[in-house]
């Protein structure tokens, strides 16, 4: 059987030999450490080849100066390991406790260097198969209409070993630099290679190109000892904390904004690299100048002969020269190993780091080729956190999903619930789910419900740019409509030159819950699952169609929405007029008396007491109950005759909406919604 | 009921509107004329105008002119101008010369004057409307002063057409009004009478009528054949106003009985469409004539009160009782249509009249309890008791001192600690967990100091993944951890008294193997074990001969899912035969020693698939005649069977028990579930009795309650005593649908208690490209001012926000030109 197996993994075409795997993972970083802990779990056939002799080489190198902006709390107050993982911004998913980063920093801002322990400990605890010290270099396509996809993929290693594979996971993550072509380009030094110790520094003037964290952490790291610093970029600053996205400018880094806005020591320009062009004067000075006016003058002429701004604008910014100059552009993905078969195309405009992928997170133009981690991030560039451990740890799992459905059959993991426990199951998940909570907007759970919405079942995590597809996605069936529950921002709240901290940013009541602006859940229902077209048309900046109804639960200082009455009682109120049904919980008492006076029951009855289930309840609960007007208590009832005609019991009537019976109807109750 | 007086009101609205549409000149009101020269000379022929005189200078106000000018828009509806006509200083013509003539106002059609009324004929616009459309309605609106006039009339429209005879107090009154109003619409086809004498009210009304109000009949001369005879009259039995007298018309109007020939359920005519009843005779062929007299005869008496119509049974498929004859329709929407068997007319017309007075009252309350509800319809008003209740307790410290906290560090260790560890998984915000660990407290309380049996707790909150881990997916759940066993899920009533029961009961293996026949004796009389002494439950013992292995396995596997619910023995030793013949059965078989083993039933035990046993148990296991509690109905609600069940104000009398125990022991016993409430120990017992009689009736009570077939409620005579045969006779009765029932169980579906917060709507506004079809749909522009901003009108989107409106220092592309052009405005430190 080994000889067999052997044989079946091994490949003869054309003359050279393929190492066959079902699915192929490039790079082991967080991302491709992920992938592999769900395949493995799963039980199927992958590899990963990391060209490093570790996992994570680029955390062995970046951030330069060692210290990681992602957050590592150790306490929250809570022992919810699914709610902490809202707070723990770099661990990844596994089974083993082991393996949560606050085993291994107490900072919350810990060191690269523990990001590079902690993924070797991934990788090893969880025996996952890592080939390192394998270069991919080259990848093509093989037609074979066997082949899942119709085709296979052909990786070629640095020492031209073949391997073959029916699946392509990319998480290579973005390695290659950013580099900006300029006249004087070359007087720049990269973020890569630059002096991190200050001292290298001392009494210089420091010109950054870049605006992104890496600019301000290469500032922050000198501040104290230069001249000044001036950074330019294209667009002006945006700060994390008002743009809600966690790639803008973090708070940890921006000393610089500090004595910019203070003392004007150093300072922020915008302009467009572009046009800029970099000269360097005999003593070393490197000056700003134009490439407009370099353009305009005799090469050959000596420094002398270039224009500078300030010789016709006496009072240009940056007219004093520079020591240095730093580029500090971030990075993008490494097309250059993709044969073009594969089509891997840069997206458009600010994307163009990014390869091309759909909402699925498989490329463009391949079939079976994913692309995962910080790579994917052109899902949601600039909104929730897809390119980030915290984000993309989630839409890892999410892509194995679909893969488990596509190839195995394993259709999407779901639990089947009875109608009754609808608001239970979504405030428990909008209360501790992570993958909800930090891909928002993004990542949506699911409920599906069954014919004639006495059950339904529910679904964590699925991408939202895909849920015309979900039939075919999932394996389930969403025929008698479904809710999708997301996290939101408030429209309008999050941006670059937004204050968030107005007066009255906070909303209070649930009747205004719509116009929440913190992070929060909403709900949106939909008869039938829209349709691709419908998608495609919906509003922008929205991430779903226009559904049939819509529900927003409020904001909350403590992200805690369990509150009975400001968030559970809203959203009862949304779902049953959704279902057409009545989901408040009753006491035995209450369904015993609707059994002999109704001849249907609600559903919490039905599905409980007529179970033999039912909620008898404490003597102080009803009690209780009995002083909210919400039970009637009939041990002092005196059966001598009529009600007195002025004994009005509101609440009782409230419970026992009754037409057959003479007893005062409440028809207007139900009316109230016609009109 | 809304709906239908909205429809009757719209109709007649209508009728107004055909009135109101004969060509009018001048807009509505009051019309002004310089002068009596230029009011004649614009008359139009065959338009009627009411005009009066003032001179230009006024002489001082006259309050009388304030009264016309305020009728002039009701009058307006029948086509009367109302003009003020200002007399020139020095007329002196027939209008504006004469003194007198400027207190009076002239009823003009065309330029030919009507009538003349002085002003005090014109107190209010009560008294302008009726008198001005008396004179008008001439020909149409008899006045009658005797009863031979009346009589005469009468005669002449016999087998033409009908009359409607109208007596009012006096002229220019509302009720005056309303009758003149009526004619305007009515009066071509009806001949209408008018009459302000005393003596003529009295001549046409059979009791003593009170002469100070207004009184109308209809009267049906074009049916009257007989000279002889005066017409058939009908008597408006409210207060005359525009609207009930257009309703009762309409409903005069109307065919006496309508044939109908369809499901009722889908039938309409104009009596409901009134809010009036609808009584349906059915009929045969072979009767259909002698049904259709029956059915005149109860539509006169029920005139204007409810329609009749006649319903042939033959061409409709009714799925009721055969000896129904009589089926009645309300008008509101929902409800059933009833079907009855009534002896005699005077039932039906009963049942109508008490019908129409509960309506009414129902009504009075019903308007009383909007004005409630529009304060109290509150969607943030917690309607939920179960979340209620818990959250009014919040405060309250739970003893939850004996109960332990599992976490995920300490839950494995500790199921090793006890030899029965019960486990309570629930969410510490959930509502219906939190009613559970109250009771769950209670348990504890209950359970202290029994050996063996360790109490825990995990909040799923605070320990997610132990509780999917446990595969817990529903809040709460009680598992039930035996050593080196699979645990058990507890699956019965959430209260604490049936929990410590079930956390007893389960520490006994179940079924529990017995050694001797002694012990299989001892165990029947629930001596043995000794755990389970001190429990009042029945025993079950399986008896079991070494041959029947296959009925022991299923009644093994039945054991393990009626454990903790059921005291199960099994006994297969070899004397086992002997032991089964005491009770006179063989071995496969059960015992059953219900409370205490004072009689032991034997069973045999014939079916050997597990479901099968656990079903005969279930079965054997409930009582021939029970007292119904809350926790116990649902075990025979599962029988989905009719109950008979006698609502006693306390313990039932001997006499009753032995009468009931015997009809249940009966014949009749495979068909329905015959038990006692005990409204003492049930109280909500009186909240049934409440919905099914609007007043308390006396108890005992004996009912027959269709719980899951129909919904009807019957009650058993009162005055009969609760005997064997008294019962089964009338239960014959009702099998045969000669019993009408009292009451009917609501239909109605559990429907959302109270609307949700449309935030839809509240976001279309705020955004418009929500709206459902973004073309379509003009998005409202704010008013532009001249001047005004519009680049700023829209609001940009995120990206573009940060990349156009912050714009100024930008663009280096856009820069370097405007430098080379010496351009140095606007030059900021931030640019390049």
């Amino acid at each position: 059987l080994g000889l067999a197996l052997y044989a079946g993994s091994l490949c003869v075409v054309s003359g050279a030999t393929f190492l066959y795997h079902d699915y192929c993972v490039i790079g082991a970083g967080p991302a491709g450490l992920q992938a592999a802990y769900f395949l493995q779990q799963a039980g199927r056939d992958y590899v990963v080849f990391e060209r490093s002799h570790a996992p994570g080489s680029f955390f062995a190198l970046y951030p330069r100066h060692r210290k990681l902006i992602s957050i590592n709390k150790q306490y929250t107050g809570k022992s919810n390991s699914e709610f902490n993982l809202r707070h723990d911004w770099n661990s990844l998913l596994s089974h083993d406790r082991r393996l949560l980063f606050r085993h291994y920093s107490r900072d919350f801002f810990p060191n690269a260097d523990t990001m590079v322990r902690y993924l070797e400990d991934f990788a090893s605890l969880l025996k996952l198969q890592v080939q390192y010290n394998v270069a991919i270099i080259h990848v093509t396509l093989e037609k074979n209409e066997q082949a899942w996809n119709g085709h296979y993929f052909l990786l070629t290693d640095q020492d031209r070993k073949n391997y073959k594979c029916s699946s392509l996971l990319v998480a290579a993550g973005m390695w290659v630099p950013n580099v900006v072509n300029f006249p004087g380009s070359e007087y720049v030094e990269g973020y890569e290679t630059v002096s991190i110790n200050p001292e290298d520094f001392a009494g210089q003037t420091v010109l950054i190109l870049g605006r992104g964290n890496s600019a301000f952490e290469t500032a922050e790291n000198i501040l104290g000892v230069t001249n000044f610093i001036h950074m330019v970029s294209r667009s002006r600053v945006r700060l994390s904390w008002a743009t809600h996205y966690v790639g803008d400018l973090r708070a940890i880094n921006n000393g610089l904004l500090d004595t910019y806005q203070l003392k004007s020591l150093d300072g922020l320009l915008e302009g467009d690299l572009e046009d800029l062009a970099i000269v360097k004067d005999k003593k070393g000075k490197l000056h700003i100048t134009l490439r407009f006016y370099l353009e305009n003058r005799n090469i050959s002429a000596g420094i002398d002969s270039i224009t500078l701004p300030q010789d016709e604008l006496d009072n240009f910014a940056t007219r004093a020269p520079y020591d240095r100059v730093i580029r500090c552009l971030g990075w993008k993905f490494d097309f250059s190993i993709y044969n073009r078969s594969l089509r891997m195309m840069p997206g458009k405009g600010n994307m163009k780091k990014y390869p091309q992928i759909k909402p699925s997170y498989e490329s463009r133009g391949t079939r079976g080729l994913f692309i995962l981690g910080t790579a994917s991030h052109s899902v949601d560039f600039r909104k929730s956190a897809g390119g980030f451990i915290h984000g993309f740890r989630y839409t890892t799992r999410a892509v194995h999903r679909l893969l488990e459905n596509r190839h195995h059959g394993v259709p999407w993991p779901s639990t089947v619930y009875p109608i009754t426990q609808l608001t239970n199951s979504i405030i428990k998940r909008v209360n501790e789910a992570s993958g909800l909570y930090q891909m928002f907007s993004v990542l949506a759970d699911i409920v599906l419900l069954r014919e004639n919405a006495t059950a339904f079942e529910y679904l964590e995590e699925y991408p939202i740019g895909i849920l015309a597809e979900l039939e075919m996605q999932t394996g389930r069936k969403a025929r008698n409509g479904l809710f999708v529950i997301i996290m939101e921002y408030g429209r309008n709240f999050s941006g670059a030159d937004k204050d968030v901290f107005y007066y009255n940013r906070a909303v209070g009541e649930a009747q205004h819950a719509w116009q929440s602006n913190f992070l929060h859940p909403v709900i949106y229902y939909y008869k039938h699952l829209p349709t691709e077209r419908e998608m495609k048309l919906r509003p922008p900046d929205w991430p779903l169609p226009r559904p049939d109804a819509i529900h927003h639960i409020v904001e909350d200082f403590l992200t805690d929405w369990t509150a009975p009455n400001a968030h559970i009682l809203p959203l009862r109120r949304f779902l049953e007029n959704c279902l057409s049904t009545d989901l408040r919980n009753f006491f035995a008492e209450s369904c015993f008396l609707f059994a002999f006076t109704h001849q249907k029951l609600p559903p919490f009855c039905q599905q409980g007491y007529l179970r033999m289930q039912g909620l008898v309840g404490s003597q102080e609960l009803r009690h209780h109950a009995v002083q909210a007007g919400l039970l009637q208590d009939y041990t002092h009832t005196d059966f001598s005759g009529d009600r007195p005609p002025n004994s009005h019991d509101g609440s009782q009537e409230q419970l026992m909406r009754d037409h057959a019976i003479p007893v005062r109807p409440l028809q207007h109750l139900v009316n109230a919604k016609d009109e | 009921m809304e709906a239908q007086k909205d429809r009757w009101v719209s109709s007649l609205v209508f009728l107004l509107f055909c009135a109101s549409s004969i060509p009018r000149s001048g807009s509505v009101g009051l019309q002004q004329e310089p002068s009596p020269q230029h009011y004649f000379s614009g008359l139009e022929a065959g338009k009627a105008s009411l005009a009066f005189f003032t001179p230009s200078v006024s002489p001082g106000a006259q309050p009388f002119l304030e009264q016309i000018e305020s009728s002039a828009e009701a009058l307006q509806d029948y086509g009367i101008s109302v003009v003020k006509v200002n007399c020139p200083k020095e007329d002196g013509s027939r209008y504006c010369g004469k003194e007198n003539a400027l207190r009076k106002a002239f009823l003009f059609r065309g330029n030919r004057l009507i009538r003349e009324f002085p002003t005090d004929a014109l107190f209010d616009v009560n008294s302008v409307v009726a008198n001005v459309l008396f004179a008008l309605l001439f020909n149409e609106v008899k006045y009658v002063e005797t009863l031979a006039d009346l009589e005469n009339i009468e005669n002449v429209l016999k087998g033409k057409s009908n009359m409607v005879f109208a007596y009012v107090p006096a002229t220019g009154t509302a009720e005056h009004r309303a009758v003149m109003e009526a004619a305007f619409v009515y009066g071509t086809i009806h001949q209408f009478v008018l009459t302000t004498e005393a003596a003529l009210l009295k001549a046409t009304s059979h009791d003593d009528p009170d002469v100070s109000s207004a009184w109308l009949l209809f009267c049906h001369c074009q049916r009257a054949t007989d000279p002889a005879q005066p017409c058939r009259r009908t008597a408006l039995g409210q207060p005359l106003t525009l609207l009930n007298i257009h309703r009762h018309l309409k409903l005069m109007g109307a065919p006496l009985v309508t044939e109908v020939a369809e499901d009722p359920e889908k039938v309409s005519t104009v009596h409901l469409q009134l809010g009036l009843p609808l009584v349906f005779i059915l009929s045969q062929k072979q009767t259909y004539e002698a049904d259709r007299r029956t059915a005149e005869f109860v539509a006169w008496q029920l005139l204007g009160k409810a329609g009749v119509a006649l319903l042939s049974r033959d061409l409709v498929d009714l799925n009721v009782l055969h000896r129904s004859n009589v089926a009645l329709k309300t008008p509101d929407e929902g409800m059933p249509v009833q079907y009855l068997v009534l002896e005699d007319t005077d039932e039906v017309v009963t049942l109508v009249e008490d019908k129409t007075k509960v309506k009414q009252i129902q009504e009075d309350e019903e308007e009383e309890e909007e004005e409630d509800e529009k304060e109290n319809n509150n969607q943030d008003i917690q309607d939920d008791q179960v979340v209620e209740a818990v959250s009014r307790d919040k405060k309250r410290e739970l003893p939850l001192e004996q109960v332990l906290v599992l976490t995920e560090e300490n839950f494995h260790s500790s199921l090793l600690e006890a030899a029965w560890t019960v486990v309570l998984f629930y969410a510490s915000w959930e509502a219906v967990s939190l009613a559970v660990l109250r009771s769950y407290s209670e348990v504890a309380a209950q359970l202290q100091g029994t050996p063996g049996v360790l109490l825990c707790r995990v909040n799923c909150w605070d320990w997610p993944g132990l509780c999917s881990q446990e595969n817990v997916t529903q809040f709460p759940t009680i598992r039930i951890y035996k050593e080196g066993q699979q645990p058990v899920t507890y699956d019965g009533m959430w209260g604490a008294e049936e929990l410590s029961s079930f956390i007893l009961l389960s520490r006994v293996s179940c079924p529990l193997p017995l050694a001797t026949v002694d012990e299989a004796e001892e165990y029947l009389r629930g001596e043995f074990p000794s755990e389970l002494s001190s429990h009042h439950h029945t025993s079950l013992l399986g008896v079991f001969s070494t041959a029947s292995s296959e009925a022991r396995e299923a009644f093994e596997e039945a054991g393990n899912i009626l454990s903790g619910h059921v005291r199960m023995g099994m006994y297969f030793e070899d004397d086992a035969l002997a032991l089964s013949r005491k009770y006179s059965v063989s071995p496969p078989a059960l015992l059953l020693a219900r409370s205490g083993g004072r009689s032991v039933e034997g069973i045999a035990l014939s079916k050997h698939s597990v479901q099968d046993v656990v079903q005969m148990i279930r079965y054997e296991l409930l009582d021939v005649f029970p007292e119904i509690t809350v926790p116990n109905l649902p075990q025979y609600l599962q029988l989905r069977k009719p109950f008979l069940i006698l609502f006693s104000a306390g313990d039932i009398s001997q006499m009753e028990s032995q009468e009931m125990l015997k009809l249940a022991k009966g014949r009749a016993q495979q068909a329905f579930v015959a038990c006692w409430l005990n409204l003492k120990k049930t109280p909500v017992g009186h909240g049934i009795l409440r919905k099914y009689f609007s007043t308390m009736p006396s108890l005992p009570l004996l009912l027959w309650v269709n719980l899951h077939a129909g919904g009807q409620v019957f009650k058993f005579p009162p005055e009969q005593p609760i005997t064997e045969v008294n019962i089964l006779s009338w239960l014959e009765k009702l099998q045969a649908g000669l019993e009408i029932p009292s009451s009917t169980l609501s239909e109605e579906d559990w429907k959302p208690p109270l609307p949700a917060y449309d935030f839809l709507q509240m976001m279309e506004p705020a955004v418009p490209e929500l709206s459902p079809h973004p073309g379509d749909t003009p998005v409202p522009h704010p008013p532009q001012s001249p001047g005004g901003d519009t680049a700023t009108r829209e609001e940009p989107s995120q990206e573009s926000t940060a990349e156009e409106v912050g714009s100024p220092g930008r663009d280096l592309r856009g820069t370097a030109p405007r430098l080379a052009a010496r351009d140095k405005q606007g030059k900021r430190h931030g640019e390049l």
